[in-house]
């Protein structure tokens, strides 16, 4: 890896930016990420030329073509796969990973799983708009159940997947959500993704405006964001609403996490949790979180357990163990030989 | 009796058993100490895909045969000149290929009324005018083997599991082969388990010494087969799995670059992966992935990222990874895909082989989707196969289909070592940074070859994008522009026809330029047909062979060399593939032989093809 400290002058968001012409549909909340990213990385003091964006097949996948990086625009729901490749072939290249809920956890929902079970040291943001967009608005593995689309026109049956319980299940050791308009809160979530040693996964929740527009809208509208919305802060009391005074509990009658209000029903904040984003039992219940009318979303980095080696780091090790002890005229000539005179 | 040697030129032996018997085992060891002997030599495993199927069952019959001389030898025999039958099941089976009047080694003890039962025989045939053709010796085996190994220890169960080394060590004795060499394996093999590698080499021993002494029927000979007068040189067996994974490993030092395997297990090809897992020593890494998919993704991946990327599957395998096939052309990255073909279709007979894959390689994509197809014709060829494999890859920035099969890739022969410090080296350079400013496009291409050039990540300059979209022939940039799309596709299209003139011109492995007959072959045939057609010259039929590598884009002289044969006749392990891509590209009267047996040719088989085409 080259030495960030020897780099002569900080990037901007200039130097991040390929001289592509963005061609998402106007509105379209690709666009408040692609841009934020491209503001993040100078502050991550990353290169160019050790970046390179993997993605799939779909809308957020034309991603890595406005990124003046490396990029590989592959196949749909494959990208982890070839972004292992990229890694094992050169674990120094600061790997970011673009995929959609369609191409990460339908197509490519296999590959999603292993490269994070393997924890292959990679930065995933998965764009979840609960459509397909790109083949023009088919539901998707996220969709909420009776969605109509037009391979669904009397509504979807399928029960829809959550890719933070879906991530944890895999065993991901990194996971966060965050917003595309919230132009505050995902640079931070972006940072620590890339800070993580490991496969760091990112749920973004998206709007597609022509074909599953305001989806979101319960979670991320201005008159609803504090109520709806728990940003969660490692180390910090569990607490949302407008005046803070609403608040996460564990019911242990219930087992489970509720919404409390402070003041009522003799509710404390001492009652209130504190976030560990150590704890993986209190991951798995913040990632299901939202369900509720009351219950707000957690937003944040919900579990972050760094693991004593990534994939990459300890394939590498492996091998160097082994590395220059036998030339392959050793291998080859060693055994039963004989000599024909 | 033991001076009463016989001297033969060659000889195969059948050794057939039980799943359990240990019969590769017995083959392989057979293969190595008969090697160290100098013969030349051609084996062939015959397994069946069940782990352990029901014990005395037919389909639970593991068979090894090999075929050795003092004279060249290039197929497994097409009739044993020995069967050994372990056990009623395998008698019944293999019964039908030996020779009449060849020898028939029984184990009498296993022919117990339920063995009997379990292969299908109303009656005992030993001693029964079914056997008379043969000379049969019938000997207790399982009781001899217990007496052998008593002293020893092991239990019941155990000392039984010896019966094959005692077999082993009747068969040493009979071909005047060494013990020695697998005694030492024996040795090194259960170091940890010195009561098990004691009893085994008392089992040899015995069946060594029971040769030696035993007063014997008088058919019961000893014969000798001399070494053959091959090239000057050093050797070893090789298999064709050890040898594509060695020269993959070459390749990769050739053109100075690191390999990554992606991989995922699948009979027959697991062997490669297994064997390249073990060169860490030379920096190979190999990623045991999720699927066939992810598995040629991460070598794709890794090519982009300025590794050589190699993948290894067989037909099924090969089917799932079509896409990620069409991206590697499509972003003109170089990628390795060996298949290992078995019997077809879908799962087919995974552990029987078949060379049905060519339509697959050759056209298997969506899209206009052009790729070099190279094929391998012998377990040593193997090795310099995937060298040529790589070197097309690198050159051209393509993908490469390398076609082998389950019958080479477990088959081993003798393999002169090569001198690897003479093999030619083809360093890859990367793209580099324009110069003043000057946009950098990642489609530049050689003029002589068509390839485009390849930037590596992490060099500072070669900032690119590229995917599946098609792309400016010049910019390199996403293209939905009609006229660059055919641009781009002719394009494609002329880079791997162009390999016709860097490949070496297509040879006559046997007979005269132009003549009555050419035997058209390509991979695991190759031996086969050049037997027959070396005894049909012999017999003074004008008969050509022609043997054919390069499969995608076919050698430039091809054409012109096989318009010069009033017939072609095309022996496939399939139903008329090669056959049908000459007659397209040629526009020539090609005649099949097909087989889809799972078995290999026999030469008689391709000898009775060639003397019926040239009778008139």
């Amino acid at each position: 890896m080259n030495d960030m400290s020897v780099a002569p002058q900080k990037l901007t968001i200039k130097d991040f930016t390929s001289d592509q012409e963005v061609r998402w549909c106007p509105g379209c909340g690709d666009y408040a990420i692609l841009k934020c990213l491209q503001r993040t990385l100078p502050d991550l003091g990353v290169t160019r030329e050790n970046t390179v964006f993997v993605s799939g097949i779909g809308c957020s996948s034309r991603f890595p073509y406005y990124m003046d990086t490396y990029g590989f625009h592959t196949i749909h729901g494959r990208a982890p796969a070839v972004a292992t490749g990229v890694k094992l072939a050169n674990p120094n290249l600061d790997v970011w990973l673009i995929t959609g809920d369609g191409d990460g956890l339908s197509i490519g929902g296999n590959h999603l799983l292993h490269v994070l079970r393997r924890n292959v040291d990679l930065n995933i943001l998965l764009f979840n708009n609960k459509i397909y967009g790109l083949t023009k608005g088919q539901f998707s593995p996220t969709s909420d159940v009776g969605t109509r689309s037009p391979s669904t026109p009397q509504g979807s049956i399928d029960p829809s997947l959550n890719p933070i319980s879906f991530a944890l299940g895999a065993g991901a050791r990194f996971a966060a959500r965050t917003v595309d308009t919230a132009q505050k809160h995902m640079p931070g979530v972006f940072t620590r993704a890339h800070q993580f040693r490991g496969a760091s996964f990112v749920e973004i929740l998206q709007n597609c405006i022509v074909y599953n527009d305001a989806t979101w809208a319960n979670v991320t509208d201005k008159d609803v964001v504090a109520d709806k919305q728990l940003l969660l802060e490692n180390g910090e009391k569990m607490l949302f609403g407008k005046d803070k005074d609403k608040g996460i509990r564990f019911n242990q009658s219930s087992f489970a996490l509720e919404a409390v209000v402070i003041g009522e029903n003799g509710i404390t904040e001492d009652d209130i949790l504190v976030h560990d984003e150590t704890n993986l039992q209190l991951a798995r219940m913040l990632a299901e979180l939202g369900g509720k009318a009351n219950e707000p979303l957690a937003m944040g980095v919900l579990y972050a357990e760094q693991a004593p080696q990534s994939y990459t780091e300890a394939v590498v090790a492996q091998v160097d163990a082994f590395r220059g002890k036998k030339t392959l005229k050793d291998m080859i000539y060693t055994g039963q030989t004989w000599t024909v005179e | 009796m033991s001076s009463d040697i016989q001297v033969l030129e060659s000889a195969v032996v059948r050794f057939a058993g039980d799943s359990g018997d240990g019969m590769q085992l017995t083959g392989s060891q057979f293969t190595s100490s008969t090697a160290l002997s100098g013969s030349d030599l051609a084996t062939f495993p015959d397994f069946p895909a069940e782990i352990r199927a029901p014990v005395g069952t037919t389909f639970g019959v593991s068979a090894f045969q090999i075929n050795f001389g003092a004279k060249s030898i290039k197929t497994v025999g097409d009739e044993p000149d020995v069967l050994v039958a372990m056990n009623p099941a395998a008698l019944k089976v293999n019964l039908k290929n030996l020779r009449a009047g060849g020898m028939l080694v029984l184990d009498s003890g296993s022919f117990t009324k339920r063995n009997l039962q379990k292969a299908g025989y109303e009656d005992n045939p030993i001693g029964t005018p079914m056997l008379e053709d043969y000379q049969v010796i019938e000997l207790d085996i399982s009781r001899l083997t217990l007496e052998a190994v008593k002293e020893h220890g092991l239990g019941n169960k155990d000392a039984l599991r010896c019966k094959n080394m005692w077999t082993l060590g009747l068969m040493l004795w009979m071909f005047s082969r060494k013990r020695e060499p697998v005694a030492d394996w024996l040795k090194a093999k259960f170091s940890k388990k010195p009561e098990i590698a004691a009893s085994n080499i008392a089992a040899l021993d015995a069946g060594h010494a029971f040769g030696e002494t035993a007063e014997l029927a008088v058919h019961f000979k000893r014969y000798q087969i001399g070494a053959t007068q091959s090239e000057p040189g050093l050797y070893r067996t090789v298999t064709g799995s050890q040898a594509i994974s060695w020269g993959i490993a070459q390749g990769g030092e050739l053109a100075n670059l690191p390999i990554v395997l992606g991989s995922y297990p699948i009979t027959p090809a697991s062997p490669i992966l297994h064997t390249l897992s073990n060169m860490k020593e030379l920096g190979v890494v190999t990623f045991q992935a999720e699927d066939e998919i992810a598995a040629i993704c991460a070598a794709l991946g890794a090519s982009y990222a300025g590794s050589l990327g190699v993948t290894s599957s067989s037909g099924p395998g090969i089917a799932l990874k079509g896409e990620a096939l069409g991206l590697a052309i499509s972003t003109e990255l170089p990628l390795l895909v060996v298949n290992c073909q078995r019997g077809g279709p879908s799962t087919g007979m995974p552990t029987k082989t078949e060379q049905s894959d060519l339509y697959q390689a050759i056209y298997g994509r969506n899209g206009d989707a052009p790729l070099p197809v190279i094929s391998t014709r012998s377990p040593g060829d193997c090795f310099e196969v995937a060298i040529e494999a790589i070197r097309l890859a690198v050159k051209y920035m393509t993908p490469v289909m390398l076609l082998t099969d389950g019958f080479i890739a477990n088959a081993a022969e003798p393999w002169a070592l090569p001198d690897l410090d003479a093999l030619e080296p083809f360093h890859v350079t990367y793209a580099k940074a324009p110069a003043g400013g000057e946009a950098f496009s990642p489609f530049s291409r050689d003029k002589t070859t068509l390839a485009r050039h390849w930037p590596k990540p992490g060099t500072p300059g070669t900032e690119h994008r590229i995917g599946g979209i098609e792309k400016d022939f010049d910019s390199g940039h996403i293209s939905y522009d009609p006229e660059n799309h055919q641009k781009m596709t002719d394009t494609r299209m002329n880079k791997i026809a162009n390999i016709a003139h860097d490949i070496p011109a297509q040879e006559i492995h046997q007979g005269s330029e132009r003549g009555m007959l050419a035997v058209v072959g390509w991979g695991s045939t190759f031996g086969p047909i050049s037997e027959a057609v070396k005894i049909a010259r012999e017999d003074g039929v004008s008969v050509s062979h022609i043997h054919i590598r390069h499969l995608n884009p076919f050698p430039a002289n091809l054409e012109i060399l096989l318009k010069g044969f009033s017939k072609i006749l095309v022996p496939e392990m399939n139903t008329g593939q090669l056959k049908t891509v000459l007659r397209d590209k040629f526009l020539i009267d090609a005649k099949p032989l097909n087989k889809v047996s799972g078995q290999p040719f026999k030469i008689q088989e391709v000898l009775d093809a060639i003397r019926a085409e040239t009778a008139n």
